[in-house]
């Protein structure tokens, strides 16, 4: 890149394709991705010498990394379950429709109400006991009652699933509204703004990061209720595969079951931070000043 | 240059007192302080810390209620006793401290919103008379920008833009260029005082900088230490439009000598309040 290519007044941001050419070429530049290699090459390593190289007694019992990996890219599997088989991709599925239904209603209905009871004090005062006293009890202490309630496998599993992030949803949304500062109301009232136009222009954004936050605290959060609803009462899904191969004493299909659990939360979680910081440009290109 | 150009944007501030009252522990604040601004005028407030100054401009921006007292603005009543809280609106802008442009909305946008919420222009006619004032004020290329990603002394003349664009009676301002390097300072004052000789809009202006004062104000009203009222006003006479040249004059000097003998009073006065009330 040559000087003269920088003095027209107004620098264009790459987009697209250019700007994704960019960040990776930028990314190469600094220690991070070599850091990740080395930090992954060290985990495999000790569990490789664990398990397959020294073979220490407490980790006997389990499938070294070889192994799994051989099973888990093995067009014929020896236990049944491989990237190459459709039964995998069943539990994928089901698992993951059961993520986006249960995080869609937790999201749809969860913002909306931490939205309202961060800007009609009524309604706080109406909704915030309930909702504490609800948070703090243990999503397994909900399956009794998600089972009396619900018929079938489908629904009770939602429904927990549901539930927990609901309430991360909600209460993080309610600090966002919370956080936002009083001056931006105050202008915003000077300024001639009716109540719907503080409640879109100011409470909305304003909360925006907070509400990002909270729902990638919340997908996880939905992913861990979900499995653990899965391993209680279920037919399908990633939850019911890791305790069905324990049960069936196919450990290899179990850690298999484990690690596509732990890549598909890493998917869910970037795809959450995505979406959010193509929703708040303002934030993202605020924070890229100060370096970061 | 005649003040006449302006015939609106007089404060009168009669006799006002504000008790604050956390926990029931009564906090005077302002005690029946009465100050007169001329339609046009540039009053500077100065006074120790904590005195009172910001609750004083609360009062008239309608942040919160007077205790006792009245405000009127061009003879119409923001609040009194049958009205302890002023009313809101875009009659009277604020520009604050720690600057309050929605960091969410690009400079165009944060300009364009007062008009368009108000419902006296359309969503792309506010933002073309936005990018025509943005321009005006010099930051004709950063109005697709968001505030996060421009300098403080642009982000606070944005803040300028978009109160004006409201054609206001009064700018109200709570030191908007206390946290800035003196060079920037210069520009803001120089852009503030550019603003005023075109708009001569009547401005109340809270600042701690005495030079600044004397700088920008045609009075500068030295307040008391809590509870405030106004101890003395300076009448500024150098002419307008003033420049950087004025700084250096015999007159100015003088003008600021005054004043920080108040100012200094009064602080000592606060100085030893605080040790009497820690004591
Ligand atoms: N909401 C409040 N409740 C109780 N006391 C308050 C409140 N706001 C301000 N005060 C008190 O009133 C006094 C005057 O406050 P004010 O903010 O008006 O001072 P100020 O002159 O603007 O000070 P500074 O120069 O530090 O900005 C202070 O002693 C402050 O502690
Ligand atoms: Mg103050």
């Amino acid at each position: 890149m040559s000087e003269t290519n920088l003095t027209p007044a107004r620098i264009e941001r790459p987009t697209g394709l250019a700007m994704t050419m960019h960040n990776w070429k930028t990314a190469l530049k600094t220690q991070t991705p070599y850091l990740m290699t080395f930090g992954i090459a060290l985990w495999l390593g000790a569990y490789y010498l664990f398990v397959e190289g020294w073979e220490l007694p407490r980790f006997n019992k389990l499938p070294g990394p070889v192994e799994v990996i051989t099973e888990w890219l093995n067009p014929d599997p020896d236990w049944g379950m491989s990237l190459f088989t459709p039964e995998y991709y069943d539990h994928v599925v089901v698992s993951c429709r059961r993520i986006l239904i249960s995080f869609g209603i937790a999201t749809g209905v969860g913002v909306p109400l931490g939205l309202f009871m961060g800007w009609s004090k009524i309604f706080r005062d109406y909704t915030f006991p309930i909702l504490e006293t609800l948070r703090p009890i243990p999503i397994l202490a909900w399956v009794p009652l998600a089972i009396l309630m619900f018929s079938g496998f489908e629904t009770p599993v939602i429904f927990l699933a549901t539930l927990a992030s609901l309430f991360v949803t909600t209460l993080n949304t309610l600090l966002g509204v919370d956080s936002i500062d009083d001056d931006y109301f105050r202008a915003a009232k000077s300024l001639g703004s009716k109540k719907h136009h503080i409640f879109f222009h100011i409470v909305v954004p304003g909360a925006l990061p907070f509400i990002f936050t909270g729902l990638q605290i919340s997908v996880g959060v939905a992913w861990f209720s979900l499995v653990a609803a899965e391993m209680v009462s279920g037919e399908f899904g990633l939850g019911y595969l890791i305790v069905d191969s324990y049960m069936n004493i196919t450990y290899v299909t179990m850690v298999i079951g484990m690690l596509t659990l732990g890549f598909t939360g890493w998917a869910s979680s970037v795809i959450v931070r995505m979406v959010g910081n193509r929703m708040m440009q303002w934030r993202l290109r605020a924070l890229a000043l100060e370096g970061r | 240059m005649s003040d006449s150009v302006n015939s609106r944007g007089a404060i009168s501030i009669r006799n006002l007192t504000k008790i604050y009252d956390p926990d029931g522990v009564n906090v005077m604040a302002v005690d029946n302080c009465s100050l007169e601004i001329a339609a046009g005028e540039v009053c500077m407030i100065v006074g120790p810390s904590g005195c009172g100054k910001t609750t004083l401009l609360n009062g008239i921006a309608g942040f919160h209620s007077v205790t006792e007292g009245e405000i009127y603005l061009d003879d119409e009543l923001l609040c009194g006793p049958s009205k302890p809280k002023a009313e809101q609106g875009a009659d009277r802008m604020v520009v604050f401290q720690h600057g309050a442009l929605f960091p969410w909305k690009t400079l165009a946008e944060n300009v364009a919103y007062g008009p368009m919420v108000q419902g006296v222009l359309k969503k792309n006619e506010a933002l073309e008379k936005a990018g025509h004032m943005l321009a005006e004020a010099g930051l004709g290329d950063v109005g697709h920008k968001y505030p996060g990603e421009v300098s403080s002394g642009m982000a606070r003349r944005a803040e300028i833009v978009r109160a004006l664009i409201n054609d206001p009676k009064v700018l109200l301002l709570d030191e908007p260029y206390r946290a800035m390097d003196s060079l920037t300072k210069s520009i803001m004052h120089e852009a503030l005082l550019e603003v005023y000789d075109r708009t001569k809009v009547t401005i109340f202006f809270i600042t701690h900088d005495l030079e600044e004062a004397i700088f920008l104000g045609d009075r500068v009203a030295i307040m008391t230490t809590r509870p405030a009222t106004i101890k003395k006003i300076v009448d500024v006479k150098i002419p307008r439009p003033r420049s950087y040249e004025t700084l250096s004059s015999e007159e100015f000097r003088k003008l600021v000598d005054e004043t920080k003998e108040a100012v200094h009073e009064e602080a000592i006065k606060a100085f030893e309040a605080g040790e009497r009330e820690l004591a």
